[in-house]
């Protein structure tokens, strides 16, 4: 029964049992301390009720399996809980702790939408960054998400840094994490959110707090490539008016914003490898690729359109 | 009678066999179907409820199919997202619950030394609803109509027209029909068990299961309340776009959740404590000895059933509530396990405390307590608020529910068809079969859900149709999707055990276990339950009280005759169950299955939106349910006693407390006022969620309000009145109170509608004005019961089936009354006076 989970081992980009969070880690050890506790608990239990099973002579008194309901079923239980939930709930406060308005640097909004996810870093002189289905925090400094909803209910999960956060209609909730190793984890949406549900992701990157700050800043400007070929095809087919592409008059927000879409790790919302091609299958035909997806197919187009848009995109980065 | 009669000449006593078998013979030919009888009911119930298992056991091996290797296309995400969300429906409304209904149905007058439970027809009423509202739910994915919005429905996925479609109607429909059956039978349960016990058996000597259909049965009349109240509101925003879950207009997603999982955790404990009560009492008959620390289980099943209803929020730790919430809810969430493990140790200690046995039942229950406590102990994990934040909504989550349920219900269950199987027709089940079923089951269910913990907490979300191939959980699922398939070849071996033709196979000894309660006692091939009705001094009455089983066979206990070809059996107090009255029951009747099938038809044209047949078959409805109670209840016996033991004699007419039907009502208000408080919590759930949650809209203002309560009031005193009136036997006096009282409540409604109908609250505009119209909208359905009733008791006086002396139906119509009035002074006092204190 134990073979299989030695064979995977326990890494993986969208594991909880590889933390690369402060808070993940933490409820890692909780758990590891549970699994190990509780595997005691239940070989006790077991062993018990075996015994019980087997013995064939002298039954034991009444009064002495009493004190077996007694000490097993309800002192023993009463006092392991006492101490569980009192380390938990001690834990509770110091793994999302809210920066206060004071000391609030970058907040990170994070909106939900079938089935992808909208994206902007609201810094604190006030300026706004816009991104789509992929986040990036620096290493070692607690970050700020502000999480809403504007269709159904979706949930905000990096598994590898921390714990889950569902997003809402009318509600804004906040989550807090810190990352504490550089790397590049996967995020899936935590709560049913529809027919394509299984295909909303989108990566977390975790990165040195400089490269961080240049990485951001250079997300503020226009994407050096925007003048490029594939442009006026964007423009005159229309994409504009659901995406955004800074340095252009594409300003849409009904659909990811394209700005920067070269340099991400997915396309599609975490579902497939950043390239020309894949970026050119997308647009031909989002609906076999993500069904349900809201974005219209452009199949009808030129194959020769559909390449040059792809490579246009595909440079914004 | 603390003492038998003398044994009766064989000649007198063949002739009272031959009374009692032809009151209880079950019909023939296709009449057969309209038996109402306990032992036919529970057994159909109990099938039926077996193929729904097996229907949506199907469903997930198409789901573990299709989850066998990353980016599978076995079945579309659509089909997938049908699959997943009618697996976990049927098994959760078609299966859990009603299985334990069935069982109820079917063993609780035997054990309790009944003859039948006290409302047969509604028994069987609740059971064609079952059947008729499961096959149109099951049935819709055939028409790739299934619902896809997960078993819990949260909005705004499944208000959205657009992604739910008529699967969402079909869910909230099908199931709220479901849900009038489950209370049905809570009724039927409840009344039996407190009034329908063998005389002397006190509560304090009542089988466990008894004790723990009990608490169940009371839990269900909690339960399934806030579910009905959310359906209304949920199908109110769908059909009339009402918008109490819609954030836009002053809604709010989050109360569906709450009322949702009011329900959805209460409901866990509903499936396991029926199940637990099997093993209480497989264990004692295979420890060959009573139940050691009996005040100890009860009062840890009646802890748990308390508990069970503090617990839901630890279903919305990632909804983002206040950390103090989160604390105190998993504080509440660890607590339960404490009295489930002083359970699991009341077994273990009676097996200590005994010689035990081994055999098939014993092999299911030890293999479930095994698997259940594994989920025990990662629910103790989910428990704390940090872990679920990463465990939540993953299939971490999917092995602990299954680790629950398998472990904590369909184990015992299956424990208890090989055990209880010589109680159907008299032969064992196969030991061989058995063996080979629970090993396969047992090693096929741990394949398939012991890696489904790490592959939850590796980031695999559930309700998922695909994954990606690089996140390393392939090979995970390929073993899981192999486990499953062993469990199911299992469950498969006990399909066949059970279906297997059996009649060469001799009928075995009665009492085949050597156990030690009453149903044991039973005849399977007779439909009358006990040759007569014993008198019980021990809990262990075939163990304790040795002559007792060939004194009843011998007839020398109570009602050992029929001598007026109809189905008795005796009523007893509450607590210390002494003989009350002879209870007359029905036999059997098409009236049930058509009051059942045409307010299946209202629930189905509703959901099409065929508005016509809809209000067609639920006047039919309406009618035949009027019939059934003019033709079925309030009978006036032809004599006022009937000999029930040599120095016995018991009144076959009772009102008031004494009569089941007056506690059928209470219990049912009950529940009707549970619904109620719901949507009462709705209200001011909205308050405490907005700044000013009228925003801005006119209120119905206080005056109109307070005349309707004042003229429900004036209503409900004459309806009292005329009660007493006619206890007085003044009965012209009576009759005028009630034909006063009828218009009265018609003006009271009037009153209560013109409230908001003036202020001109447009219940699409915001969701103030549309909770205040499902509150008065409420009140007025109810006063519109209410002058139905009011009218009764004056037909019914006139017609001469209401007299002083059986005046049943008075008192059961005033009981209403004072529901009705505390619930028209609730809603109008809310919506009328609670503006003003608040502003």
């Amino acid at each position: 029964m134990l073979a299989p989970f030695a064979l995977c081992g326990c890494s993986g980009v969208q594991s909880a049992l590889d933390p690369a969070g402060d808070e993940s880690a933490i409820v890692a050890n909780l758990f590891w301390v549970m699994v190990i506790g509780g595997a005691f608990i239940w070989i006790g239990v077991i062993g018990t009720l075996l015994f019980a099973i087997s013995r064939r002579e002298r039954p034991v008194s009444d009064a002495g399996a009493g004190r077996l309901i007694l000490w097993g079923g309800a002192v023993f239980p009463s006092v392991t809980l006492l101490f569980l939930l009192a380390f938990a709930l001690w834990l509770m406060p110091g793994l999302r702790p809210f920066a206060t308005p004071a000391d609030a640097s970058m907040t990170v909004e994070v909106t939900g939408k079938q089935f992808w996810w909208q994206v902007a870093y609201r810094l604190p002189d006030g300026s706004r960054v816009a991104a789509a289905n992929e986040v990036r925090l620096p290493v070692g400094k607690r970050v700020e998400f502000a999480l809403e909803s504007d269709d159904v209910i979706h949930s905000f999960w990096i598994p590898a840094l921390g714990g889950k956060m569902d997003m809402i209609p009318g509600r804004r909730n906040r989550l807090s994490l810190l990352a504490t190793k550089a790397g590049t984890f996967r995020a899936p949406c935590a709560e049913y959110c529809g027919t394509s549900h299984a295909l909303m992701a989108f990566s977390a990157v975790a990165m040195e707090p400089s490269d961080f700050d240049a990485w951001l800043a250079a997300q503020a400007e226009p994407a050096a490539g925007v003048s490029g070929e594939g442009r006026e095809a964007f423009l005159r087919n229309g994409c504009g008016a659901c995406h955004r592409v800074d340095g252009t008059e594409a300003n849409a927000t009904i659909g990811p914003d394209l700005s920067h879409v070269g340099s991400r790790k997915t396309i599609g919302a975490g579902i497939l490898p950043n390239t020309e091609a894949a970026i050119a299958s997308f647009i031909a035909n989002p609906g076999a690729i993500k069904p349900d997806a809201k974005m219209p197919a452009f199949g009808a187009l030129p194959a020769a359109e559909i390449d040059a848009m792809a490579a246009w995109l595909k440079g914004l980065e | 009678m603390m003492q038998p009669a003398p044994r009766l000449p064989d000649s007198e006593r063949s002739a009272q066999a031959d009374q009692l078998r032809d009151a209880w013979a079950a019909p023939t030919g296709w009449r057969y179907w309209t038996s109402v009888n306990n032992t036919q009911v529970g057994l159909w119930y109990a099938g039926s409820a077996f193929f729904f298992m097996l229907f949506a056991g199907v469903l997930a091996l198409m789901v573990r199919v299709q989850l066998a290797v990353p980016g599978n296309d076995f079945l579309s995400a659509d089909l997938f997202n049908q699959a997943f969300t009618l697996h976990g429906t049927v098994m959760m409304f078609l299966f859990a619950v009603p299985i334990f209904e069935a069982v109820a149905i079917f063993l609780l007058p035997s054990m309790l030394g009944a003859r039948e439970l006290p409302f047969p027809r509604l028994g069987a009423f609740g059971f064609w609803s079952f059947l008729l509202g499961g096959i149109f739910v099951c049935g819709s994915i055939f028409f790739d109509a299934a619902p896809s919005s997960g078993w819990f429905m949260y909005p705004p996925l499944a208000t959205d027209k657009e992604f739910s479609g008529i699967g969402a109607d079909i869910w909230l429909l099908g199931l709220s029909f479901i849900e009038v059956a489950s209370i049905a039978a809570a009724v039927e349960i409840i009344v039996g068990i407190m009034k329908c016990r063998a005389p002397g058996m006190r509560i304090n000597l009542m089988p466990l299961f008894a004790w723990y259909l009990l608490i169940v049965a009371g839990m269900i009349l909690f339960a399934f309340p806030p579910l009905i109240a959310g359906d209304l509101l949920f199908e109110m925003q769908r059909m009339f776009d009402w918008p109490f879950f819609d954030p836009s207009r002053g809604g709010d997603p989050l109360l569906w959740q709450h009322l949702f999982w009011i329900f959805g955790h209460p409901e866990v404990y509903i499936i396991f404590l029926p199940s637990i009560a099997l093993m209480a009492m497989i264990v004692p008959t295979f420890a060959q000895r009573p139940i050691v620390g009996y005040s100890w289980i009860v009062l840890a099943a009646v802890g748990t059933g308390f508990l069970s209803f503090g617990l839901w929020v630890h279903h919305m730790f990632t909804t983002g509530l206040p950390q103090i919430s989160l604390a105190f809810f998993s504080a509440a969430s660890e607590a339960v396990a404490i009295p489930t493990g002083v359970q699991i140790f009341v077994f273990i200690a009676t097996m200590l405390a005994g010689r035990v046995i081994f055999s098939t039942p014993m092999l299911f229950g030890t293999g479930g307590l095994a698997i259940f406590v594994i989920g025990g102990l990662t629910g103790v994990m989910v428990a704390l608020a940090p872990f679920d934040w990463q465990a939540h909504d993953t299939y971490f989550i999917v092995a602990h529910l299954h680790y629950v349920l398998i472990g904590g219900m369909l184990f015992p269950v299956v424990a208890g068809i090989y055990y209880y199987y010589p109680l159907i027709n008299g032969r064992k089940l196969s030991d061989g079969l058995g063996r080979l079923a629970f090993w396969l089951m047992f090693v096929g269910f741990n394949v398939a859900f012991f890696p489904m913990h790490l592959t939850g907490l590796r980031g695999m979300p559930r309700r998922v149709f695909t994954y990606p191939d690089e996140l390393g959980l392939n090979l995970l699922n390929l073993v899981s999707t192999v486990g499953a398939f062993v469990f199911a070849a299992g469950v498969l071996v006990v399909v066949v055990d059970v279906l297997r033709p059996k009649h060469r196979q001799p009928v075995g000894k009665r009492n085949p276990w050597n156990a030690g309660t009453l149903e044991w006692i039973n005849e399977p091939q007779h439909n009358w339950g006990v040759r007569s009705i014993p008198q019980i001094t021990s809990r262990y009455p075939l163990w304790q009280q040795p002559e007792l089983a060939e004194q009843v066979n011998d007839g020398r206990w109570y009602l050992a005759d029929a001598p007026h070809g109809r189905r008795e059996g005796i009523v007893t107090s509450v607590l210390d169950a002494r003989p009350i009255q002879v209870l007359r029951v029905a036999g059997p009747a098409l009236i049930t299955i058509a009051a059942a099938a045409s307010l299946g038809g209202a629930f189905v044209a509703m959901t099409f939106h065929w508005w016509v047949v809809t209000a067609l078959c639920a006047a039919v409805s309406f009618g035949a349910i009027l019939y059934w109670l003019w033709t079925g209840t309030g009978e006036i016996p032809e004599q006022a006693t009937r000999r029930a033991g040599p120095d016995l004699d018991l009144p076959l007419y009772a009102s008031g407390p004494a009569s089941v039907g007056w506690w059928a009502m209470f219990i049912t208000m009950i529940g009707d006022g549970t619904a109620f408080g719901s949507l009462v919590f709705g209200y001011f759930f909205y308050w405490t969620i907005h700044s000013d949650f009228t925003a801005g809209a006119a209120g119905p203002g206080a005056t109109w309000p307070m005349i309707s309560v004042t003229l429900f009031a004036c209503s409900w005193l004459l309806t009292v009145a005329a009660r007493q009136l006619n206890a007085r036997a003044r009965v012209g006096s009576m009759r005028l109170a009630l034909g006063i009282a009828a218009p009265l409540t018609v003006l009271a409604a009037v009153a209560g509608f013109w409230g908001p109908w003036q202020a001109g609250m447009e219940p699409t505009r915001h969701v103030y004005p549309a909770i205040v119209w499902i509150l008065v909208a409420w009140t007025l359905v109810h006063a519109a019961l209410g002058i139905v009733m009011q009218l009764w008791c004056l037909v019914a006086s006139l017609a001469g089936r209401l007299t002083p002396a059986h005046d049943q139906d008075m008192h059961n119509v005033a009981l209403y009354w004072h529901f009705m009035m505390v619930t028209a002074l609730t809603a109008f006092a809310v919506v009328g006076l609670f503006p003003m204190a608040v502003t």
